[in-house]
This record gives structure tokens, C-alpha cells and sequence, in this order.
């Protein structure tokens, strides 16, 4: 009833205003707006469908040759999956030729791929393969490069997001204490995110050094000596962890801080409460405090997920997508393609396909995490 | 044509924003001291009067102080020369620069003058940003080949200096295992070299037998060892018709190449492609590295531990010839001038030997004409360097002269990396040959037909002994 009458009497004083002076009202707002607004539809909008645009071009970045509308073929180009069966290589009597090893051998898919007969296996690439019994299954790639690099970037979000928040949280409960000299852990946990993460990166390249790196100095020290050095960035297996240890390290200090926040919103009457029904540590973890960081989880799910999924200065400033594309990245091949090669359309299917996958996984979320009405 | 028009300026836009974010990113990750362009641009005054013409330049160095002072002297010079023309220069972070001259031809605002990186000018000359050079008959007669810049049979830029690569190593060293030192003439050989390397690291002394660079990704890459792959007499092109690169980037000879390179690695005679950039600094001249293949200049700070005792040796013949890369910075003018004529008379300014000394002897690049070399202080006849003359006029190689380069710089850079990270040698060149090619047919050939318009890298001088 009382917001009624607040309704109403609002109305009466609208419309006892002069129209001019609603008018005015209105202009400011625009005016006020209008600088965000602007940059937004410059720097925002306008490339996202710009992006739309060129991924059905052949749009370059210089070139006197006109652009050309190609339709789906750049997406072609992009995603293009095909399954190769191939039987042994036989002899004249039908009997499968072996190598030096006893194994069986196999035409080399290049052949197919670059034979005129098989025009369906044109420009594809071989990506992986496996044997069943005599017969090799071989996965083709039109772009291997970024297939590989699809599942690096699926492979550094599934890790680092339950990694980085689970961590974050564990910081913030272990600071989230009113003990003196709690500020400096607060302090010191925070620091890594105020510096660049390009600085980081450098710094991480040295520690990282397979000949004189400080963490195999370290590991070699502790272990005395049993420890062999490991060129952390030049293999393929430790590359992409070393480069998630060094993130999580960087990035962890943000969402403590927001998971702080997150735990000095609950009501300490609730622990109070808990207290006197004779809940335990971990009881009341799970029924006081993690109901009530709901929307902080989500946020920041949400949130690393998607700076995750956008893995880029770590991977150019330390191994430029190596060692054999085992850190390259969806992002990272966006720019090597659109930028440096300056193929802007190509640039542009891969952020097209990157949109649809951080729009998809961000829809997961939302449904997940969803609040369950009773 | 006008919707083409506004989709350009936008993307103009954006690759500002895009450049300054990357100068941002990568500038740490170089040498490179940031200054935005506008910061340091200055009027040059020489008593200007408003009848005389602005002729605008843009240069890649900023940051460096010597070389700003010498084009800057150079600048007054011509001003004070003629009551015509006024050059104003502005000066670009190398790291940004490139991007920064493609963006500004997508809006339109060349300047008159601008310089360019000897491989990326057919690049910029097929894309129309530059237009040929008008000097006057025999103003190039003196200057080494590789420091002109050709492109459809017209001179497109023209570089005051060259840069020459050599083996850096010790007499002592070299002495002490029995190790024949090259020459000129007689350079090492596959087997000889490969054996130095294993006598080397197998001293025990060293770290590692030589030092490539790995640390220095980017153009170096292809500047530095695609003379290796080229003496093997494989390529990154075809240039006999510029139109693929199939068989060049992967026939059996840049097969035998990529066996050897992966070798290497595995062999563990070189550091690998993690090498920081402060052990590629500081390894050889520190004694951890026994030899290092590098360019000119380095060479001021490797003499001054070693003095008597370096040595400058020539790159190994693989079989097809002794290589080194050339084409270094030069300098051309831009297609949207209004003031050609004036854009060529300050090109040609520059061109006297004495601003050739100048810029040698400030920045240590090599001169680009034999007189200006015996006037110089480290290239003249019995002084340290005078050896890279040399090797630069008798061994360089260019980078193949064409729009494809850009991208195909690229993909050779990550070839390399994977075969020495351990890549299959033939799916690797394979790889890198159908990308390279791929894009060529993607840009309609970059101005090539497919017919035949010089010799492939087996037929040239180099390979027959001039």
C-alpha cells in the first residue's frame, strides 16, 4: 500500500514539470552517457560485427586485391574434421609389408592428402592416429594448429578454474581471521597481481631455465642433488602446467580478495547460531559459509573461466605457442593469424568461434549455478 | 568502394589500438625503450620560412640517441643545403613499427618518406604503399647489391648500411683442439664444421659448442639460419617462380637440413629454443659458449675481451655455397607523396659517403659502398671488422624478394622451433611448405604468374662461384 501512494505522488510531480525541462533532463542523460557510449560502439560493437563480417571474407589486412566473399569457407578451413581408415601396406602376394621393428606399415597420409584422387582429403593434415588391429585410423585436421591449440585452452580452463578459485578461497579463509599481523599475509598474497603480467612472464621465463633456472637450483638443493634439472618450457608434458603454476601464482591474489569480501558478508550471528547447535568446523563451512558465498562462487567462476579461456601474454611472451604448439592457445593463433600473418579474415573466424565457445560454457555456467528455487 | 572505405578507417582504428597494446605487451619482452610516436617528433628549424615545402619521414629508431643525432644532423644538412624542401622525421619504436606504417596507409597518412625492413619491402611495395625511386643515372653504381631494393625490376628503396652474420670464436680456442680455422675461401664444410662442434663439446669446457640465438625469436630466425638452409639448397620459396614453395621449404636438400638442425638439439651441442636473452648476451663472451653465430654488431662487445684473440669466421659451405642474409633497413618513398621529387632529392642526399661513415661509425653497421667502408673506422682496410665487408659483398643471400615473405617468415620461424623441439623433420617442412604455399595461392600469387623469373637458390652465383 505505502509503495502505491510513493508511485503516485512521483507521478504527480512528473507531471506537474514543465515538458521542456523533461526534455533537458533527457539530453543530459544522453550527453552524460554519450562518452561511454561512443567508445562502446567504436571499440566494441562495431568490431564485433565487424568480425561477423570478415569471417565470410577474404578480407587481408594489406592487399591490393579486392575482398572477396567466400562464404563458409574460411569456417571450412578452420574446423574441418575427417576420419582416414588405412590398411597395411601389402606386397605383390598380399602379404602386409613390415619395417625393420616387425610392424606394420602404412601409406603416409600426405600421399592421400595431396593426391588429386582424393579430393575430399585435400589440404587436410594429420592430427593423430591410432591402430585397431591391422587397420590405422588417422584424424585429419584441415588446421591442426588450431585444433591443438582448441584443446590447450579447454585443457588450461578446466584446470586452472577449479585450481585458482579452490585456492583463493583457502587464502581467503586462512587470512579471513582477526589476528594481528594478518594484513601483511593479505599484503603479501595480493602483490603478484599488481605487477604486469608481462614482467611476471620474463621473470617466470628465467626461473623456468632449463640450464640455470633458479626452481631447478632450488629442486637440485633441496633434493640434494638427486633432482635432474628440467628444461621446464622445452617439453611439451611441463610446458603448459609450468605456465598454469605461474598464472594461478599471479592471478590468485584477486579472487581472495573477492571471496574475502564474499565471506565478511555472511552474518557472524549465523556462526553464532551454528556454535550453540553444536556444529563442527566443517559443518559449519558447508552449511554457513559456502551457502552463503553462492553469487561470490559464481562471479567468480564466471570470471576466471573467461580471462582463462583468453590465454594470450603468458603464451607470447614465454613460448610462442611451442614447444610443438603444446602451449598455443585459441587466442594466440587469433593474433599470429589476423596480425602478424595478416589475415584478418582467418583472425576473424577464429575470435567468431571463440565468441560461441565463451558464450556456450558461459550459458553452462549460468544454468549450473542456477538458483534452485524450492 | 565507399562501404570498403569505412571498414578500413575503422580497422585503422583498431590496429592503432591493437599497436599500442602490443608495444605495451612486447616492449618489455625486447630491448626496445618505449616512447610514443608523438613524443618525440620534432619540427627541424633551420630558419623556415613558410614558402618552403614540409617533406615528412618516419624512422624506426627510436630510443637510440646516437643514431637519432646523425640522422638529425644529417636532416639539418640538407635543410640548410636548399630554401625548397623541410624535412621533419619522427621516430618509431622498432618493435611497433612496421604495424604502426600499415596502419597509417589503411587512413591514408603516409608520410613523404619512410624507412623499411629489406625483406618486407616487396610487401609494401606490392601492396602499394611505396613508389619507385627516381635518382639520378649512376647514383647506385657503388652500392652493394643487397642494400638496393628491387621489386618488378624497379629500385624501391635504397639502405645506407648492411649487416653481415659471422661465426664469432676464439684463435686460442680453436688452437688448443687441433680446429682448422676457416676462410673466405675455404670456408668449413658440413663434416668439418659438425666435427669442430663435437670436438668442442666434447672439451668438456663449455656449455654448449656454439650459440644460434635461439633466444631471439622473430626476424632472426629467418635473418639468421635461413643461409644455413639455403647453403644446404633448400629455401622458404621457390624463387624461381616465387609461386610455392613446395620442394624448396621440403625437397630432400631442406630435408637433409632439417635432419641436421634437429641434430644439433639432440646432440646437445646448442642451447635450445628457451635460451634466455641474457645467455645469448653474455654466453660467449663469458667463456660458456665456445663459438657464436651472430651479426656485426655484436662484434664491439665481443672484441673487448678477446682483442687479438677473436675471431670473425666465415658461415660453413652446407653444398651449396657459403651464405649469409642481407637487406638490412633502407629507405623508400611513399606512394601517397605529394613531393616526390623532394622525398628523392633527400634520399640521394643521404646517399654521400660521408653520412654512410657517419651512420657506421655511430651504430656500427656496415657501409653500404667500398669508399665509404676504407673511410670508416671499423670496416677501413686493417680494421677489425674489415672482414664483414667481405663476407657481406661475397656471401649474401637475400630473403626472397616477395609480398609472401611476411607470412612465410613466420612459418619458417615455427618450423624451426618444432624440428628443434623435436618435431618429425618431414612432417614439419611439410607442414610449413603446404602454409606457405596456401597463402601465396590465397593472395592470387602476390603479383607472380607462375612463369619463371629468375634462378632458383641451386642456380644462383653464390652455388656456381661467381
Amino acid at each position: 500500500m505505502a509503495q502505491i501512494t510513493k508511485v503516485e505522488t512521483r507521478n504527480q510531480m512528473r507531471s506537474s514539470k514543465w515538458p521542456i525541462e523533461r526534455n533537458t533532463e533527457a539530453i543530459t542523460a544522453w550527453l552524460m552517457a554519450s562518452p561511454a557510449m561512443i567508445l562502446m560502439i567504436l571499440f566494441l560493437i562495431i568490431p564485433f560485427f565487424l568480425a561477423f563480417y570478415f569471417s565470410f571474407t577474404n578480407q587481408r589486412l594489406i592487399s591490393p586485391n579486392p575482398t572477396e566473399f567466400l562464404g563458409l569457407q574460411n569456417y571450412k578451413q578452420l574446423l574441418t574434421l575427417k576420419i582416414l581408415r588405412l590398411d597395411p601396406i601389402k606386397n605383390e602376394s598380399g602379404e602386409p609389408v613390415l619395417d625393420e621393428d616387425g610392424n606394420f606399415t602404412y601409406i603416409r597420409e600426405r600421399d592421400i592428402t595431396r593426391n588429386p584422387d582424393y579430393p575430399q582429403y585435400a589440404g587436410l593434415q594429420r592430427w593423430n592416429s591410432w591402430d585397431v588391429g591391422k587397420t590405422r585410423f588417422t584424424l585429419l585436421a584441415s588446421d591442426v594448429v588450431f585444433m591443438k591449440s582448441l584443446i590447450n585452452t579447454l585443457y588450461f580452463a578446466i584446470v586452472i578454474v577449479p585450481g585458482q578459485a579452490g585456492l583463493g578461497l583457502i587464502l581467503a579463509l586462512l587470512i579471513n581471521r582477526r589476528v594481528k599481523g594478518v594484513n601483511v599475509f593479505r599484503t603479501i598474497y595480493f602483490i603478484p597481481v599488481v605487477v604486469s603480467i608481462v614482467v611476471v612472464s620474463i621473470l617466470f621465463r628465467f626461473i623456468y631455465d632449463g640450464d640455470n633456472g633458479l626452481l631447478n637450483s632450488a629442486l637440485v638443493f633441496i633434493t640434494g642433488g638427486a633432482f635432474k634439472p628440467i628444461d621446464w618450457l622445452a617439453n611439451t608434458t611441463t610446458a603448459m602446467p609450468a605456465i598454469m603454476l605461474m598464472s594461478a601464482w599471479q592471478a590468485v591474489g584477486i579472487h581472495m580478495i573477492i571471496w574475502l569480501a564474499g565471506l565478511q558478508n555472511i552474518p557472524f550471528t549465523l556462526y553464532e547460531a551454528a556454535d550453540i547447535d553444536g556444529a563442527n568446523a566443517f559443518q559449519k563451512f558447508l552449511y554457513v559459509t559456502w551457502p552463503g558465498l553462492h553469487n561470490t562462487a559464481v562471479f567468480i567462476l564466471v570470471t576466471i573461466t573467461i580471462a582463462a579461456l583468453g590465454l594470450f601474454t603468458q603464451i607470447h611472451v614465454m613460448t610462442r605457442g611451442g614447444p610443438l604448439d603444446s602451449t598455443s592457445t585459441v587466442i594466440f593463433q587469433a593474433v599470429r593469424k589476423g596480425f602478424d600473418m595478416q589475415n584478418i579474415a582467418y583472425g576473424s573466424t577464429i575470435s567468431v568461434v571463440f565468441f560461441i565457445l565463451v558464450l556456450s560454457v558461459a550459458i553452462i555456467q549460468r544454468y549450473l549455478t542456477r538458483e534452485k528455487s524450492s | 568502394m565507399k562501404k570498403n572505405k569505412v571498414f578500413c578507417s575503422i580497422l585503422a582504428v583498431l590496429i592503432a589500438l591493437s599497436l599500442v597494446l602490443t608495444a605495451c605487451g612486447s616492449s618489455a619482452a625486447g630491448p626496445s625503450e618505449d616512447l610514443a610516436p608523438g613524443e618525440v617528433s620534432e619540427v627541424v628549424e633551420s630558419g623556415s620560412s613558410s614558402t618552403r615545402t614540409k617533406l615528412s619521414m618516419w624512422y624506426h629508431g627510436a630510443g637510440n640517441e646516437v643514431e637519432r643525432n646523425i640522422l638529425l644532423s644529417i636532416i639539418d644538412d640538407y635543410n640548410n643545403s636548399q630554401d625548397k624542401y623541410v624535412v621533419e622525421v619522427q621516430d618509431f619504436p622498432q618493435i611497433s613499427y612496421n604495424a604502426s606504417v600499415v596502419a597509417a596507409a589503411l587512413a591514408g597518412n603516409l608520410p613523404d618518406i619512410i624507412d623499411v625492413d629489406g625483406p618486407v619491402m616487396p610487401n609494401w611495395a606490392w601492396a602499394g604503399y611505396l613508389s619507385p625511386l627516381e635518382l639520378s643515372d649512376g647514383a647506385l653504381d657503388e652500392f652493394l647489391p643487397s642494400t638496393i631494393g628491387m621489386w618488378e625490376g624497379e629500385v624501391y628503396s635504397v639502405g645506407l648500411w648492411e649487416a653481415a652474420c659471422a661465426i664469432y670464436a676464439r684463435k686460442s680456442v680453436l688452437d688448443q683442439y687441433n680446429i682448422r680455422i676457416p676462410t673466405l675461401e675455404q670456408p668449413w664444410d658440413l663434416e668439418e664444421f659438425d666435427a669442430a662442434l663435437e670436438t668442442l663439446q666434447a672439451s668438456g669446457e663449455f656449455d654448449y659448442a656454439l650459440d644460434l640465438g635461439m633466444a631471439w625469436t622473430g626476424e632472426w630466425y629467418p635473418y639468421g639460419f635461413s643461409p644455413f638452409l639455403q647453403s644446404f639448397g633448400g629455401d622458404i620459396v621457390d624463387r624461381s617462380t616465387y609461386t610455392t614453395a613446395e620442394g624448396a621449404m621440403n625437397g630432400p636438400e631442406a630435408i637433409a637440413f632439417g635432419e641436421w638442425w634437429q641434430s644439433l638439439f639432440v646432440r646437445g651441442l646448442v642451447p635450445g629454443t628457451t635460451q634466455d636473452s641474457a645467455d645469448r648476451d653474455t654466453g660467449f663472451i663469458e667463456g660458456r659458449y665456445a663459438m657464436m653465430w651472430n651479426g656485426n654488431w655484436a662484434g664491439a662487445s665481443a672484441l673487448e675481451p678477446y682483442g687479438d684473440d677473436l675471431l670473425i669466421l666465415p658461415a660453413p659451405d652446407f653444398g651449396n655455397g657459403s651464405r649469409i642474409g642481407a637487406g638490412s633497413w633502407q629507405f623508400g618513398v611513399s606512394a601517397d607523396s605529394q613531393n616526390k621529387e623532394g622525398a628523392n632529392e633527400f634520399i640521394e642526399f643521404m646517399m654521400q659517403d660521408k653520412y654512410l661513415v657517419a651512420f657506421s661509425n655511430g651504430i656500427n653497421n656496415i657501409p653500404s659502398t667500398p669508399s665509404a667502408a676504407a673511410a670508416s673506422e671499423l670496416y677501413a682496410s686493417g680494421a677489425p671488422f674489415e672482414i664483414f665487408f667481405e663476407y657481406s659483398a661475397a656471401q649474401s643471400t637475400l630473403r626472397p624478394p616477395t609480398p609472401a615473405y611476411l607470412t612465410a617468415a613466420l612459418v619458417f620461424e615455427k618450423a624451426l622451433a618444432d624440428i628443434a623441439n623435436g618435431a618429425d623433420v618431414v612432417d614439419a617442412l611439410d607442414a610449413a611448405a603446404d602454409e606457405i604455399t596456401a597463402d601465396i595461392v590465397a593472395n592470387g600469387g602476390y603479383g607472380f604468374d607462375g612463369s619463371v623469373v629468375g634462378p632458383s637458390i641451386q642456380e644462383d652465383e653464390i652455388a656456381t662461384g661467381k
